[in-house]
């Protein structure tokens, strides 16, 4: 007698291995573009505040783009403009460095909204006390500044976090993409999403409201 | 330095399938942001009031909504829901994912709006003799809809930008039509670029309609 053969196969301990592999790199493409997009968006937010008229003519209306094309277009878009001007990306390079710029795109505005937070008084006050521009900024501004905007920056960074998903469109095989494979594998779509579903949530919902913890004591 | 000639001239030819596609981008974003509007201010309003397995559902949607990523949401929509022999059209897949997702999030808007007008107002309104409805169609829901106005603005444009995911589950709007025509004749850059634009102008169509109607609708 024939053994029947199956393309299916059931969902297996060997698979959670799978999806922990995937996930921890949707961590780390997701650490590594918010981290750079971080420090590029502080000093992109500082061009925006003190670059006035040049910076609102240049800067804002490019960092405008990366704010109102989804994110998927931008991802296909690079992936497939890089081997045109002659940069070999991978599908990880391409998606760090579309994460890094739409991250820097959003941080900007909220870096800006930092310094701006900061009174006129008590940056004169800080300059009037000896302080040079950048000891302001870095010893008032900074502080002062970053504690107003910090919980708007949780966001932006869950968001980019939660957006990692989109680099699977490219080929890269994060979290949801390796749940997709699954998925097509085991015909087990629900139990494979609901792993999925809880990795996410699981990392996204206690920092959100530890950031939400930490507005409402900060606005007293 | 650049090896590649752009041919244009497919994308010219394919624009009029491009733009009506980009209606249906918008029609379904429409679409999801009135369904969204509902559902949002149903939770926001059970939140507030209720205690009980309602109060936990409508938790448990808005920190669902707010902490997975909105590509999982439409696979759950998508693949999930297959688990229990359900199977949804693409465009009711990115339209029950996008509502879902849209009211999670002006749920958490319209709680905010409610809870910054003072209790106050309500009871004032009730003492002139109106009766709850009056009070509330006439002094509350106003007052709400002025500081609700720009997070939803922002979120239509959210759930435009979103609806791009409609491309990953087979929906043919903007994106998923630009990948088809890309796929067809392998201008992938020159396809993506012009859908680009396409959605930066919507986008900022968007946002000058909303401009106009909050200079109409907000006159004193």
């Amino acid at each position: 007698m024939q053994e029947t053969i199956s393309f299916f196969s059931g969902f297996t301990p060997n698979d959670l291995w799978f999806l922990g592999e995937a996930a921890l790199r949707t961590l780390w493409i997701s650490a590594l573009s918010i981290t750079i997009g971080t420090i590029l968006g502080g000093v992109f937010g500082w061009m925006l505040y003190e670059g006035k008229l040049t910076a609102a003519l240049t800067l804002a209306p490019v960092l405008d783009i990366f704010r109102s094309v989804p994110l998927i277009i931008q991802l296909v878009l690079f992936y497939n403009f890089a081997p045109i001007v002659g940069l070999d990306l991978d599908p990880f390079g391409s998606g760090v460095v579309i994460l890094t710029i739409y991250t820097a795109a959003l941080v900007a505005n909220v870096a800006r909204g930092g310094i701006e937070a900061v009174g006129k008084p008590m940056r004169r006050a800080a300059r009037s006390l000896g302080m040079s521009y950048w000891q302001d900024m870095r010893y008032v501004v900074l502080p002062i500044g970053g504690r107003a905007v910090f919980p708007a920056w949780v966001g932006v960074a869950l968001g980019v976090m939660k957006d990692s998903a989109l680099v699977s469109v490219l080929g890269y095989v994060e979290l949801l993409k390796a749940s997709q494979i699954l998925i097509t594998r085991t015909q087990e779509p629900f139990l494979i999403l609901a792993i999925a579903g809880a990795f996410y949530f699981a990392l996204s919902f206690p920092i959100s409201r530890y950031a939400a913890k930490l507005e409402q004591r900060w606005a007293q | 330095m650049f090896d590649y000639n752009f041919h244009w001239r497919p994308v010219l030819k394919n624009l009029p399938d491009l733009l009506g596609a980009g209606l249906l981008t918008l029609q379904v974003a429409v679409l999801a942001m009135v369904v969204g509007i509902v559902i949002g201010l149903a939770l926001a309003l059970i939140r507030m009031h209720m205690r009980g397995p309602l109060y936990w559902l409508a938790t448990g949607w808005v920190e669902l909504a707010r902490n997975t990523p909105a590509l999982f949401q439409l696979f759950f929509f998508g693949f999930g829901l297959g688990a229990f022999g359900l199977h949804l059209s693409p465009f009711a897949i990115v339209l029950c994912g996008l509502s879902f997702n849209c009211a999670g999030y002006l749920a958490e808007n319209f709680r905010g709006g409610f809870q910054a007008v003072p209790e106050t107002q309500l009871r004032a309104a009730r003492s002139l003799g109106m009766t709850a409805w009056q009070a509330y169609t006439r002094i509350i829901i106003p007052q709400v809809f002025r500081i609700v106005y720009h997070p939803l603005t922002n979120q239509l444009v959210w759930a435009v930008l979103m609806s791009s995911l409609g491309m990953l589950v087979g929906f043919r709007e903007l994106s998923g039509e630009t990948q088809f025509f890309a796929s067809r004749t392998f201008r992938i850059f020159e396809y993506f670029a012009a859908t680009a634009v396409i959605y930066y102008v919507i986008v900022k169509i968007i946002l000058l309609a909303s401009r106009l109607l909050a200079a109409r609708l907000f006159r004193y």
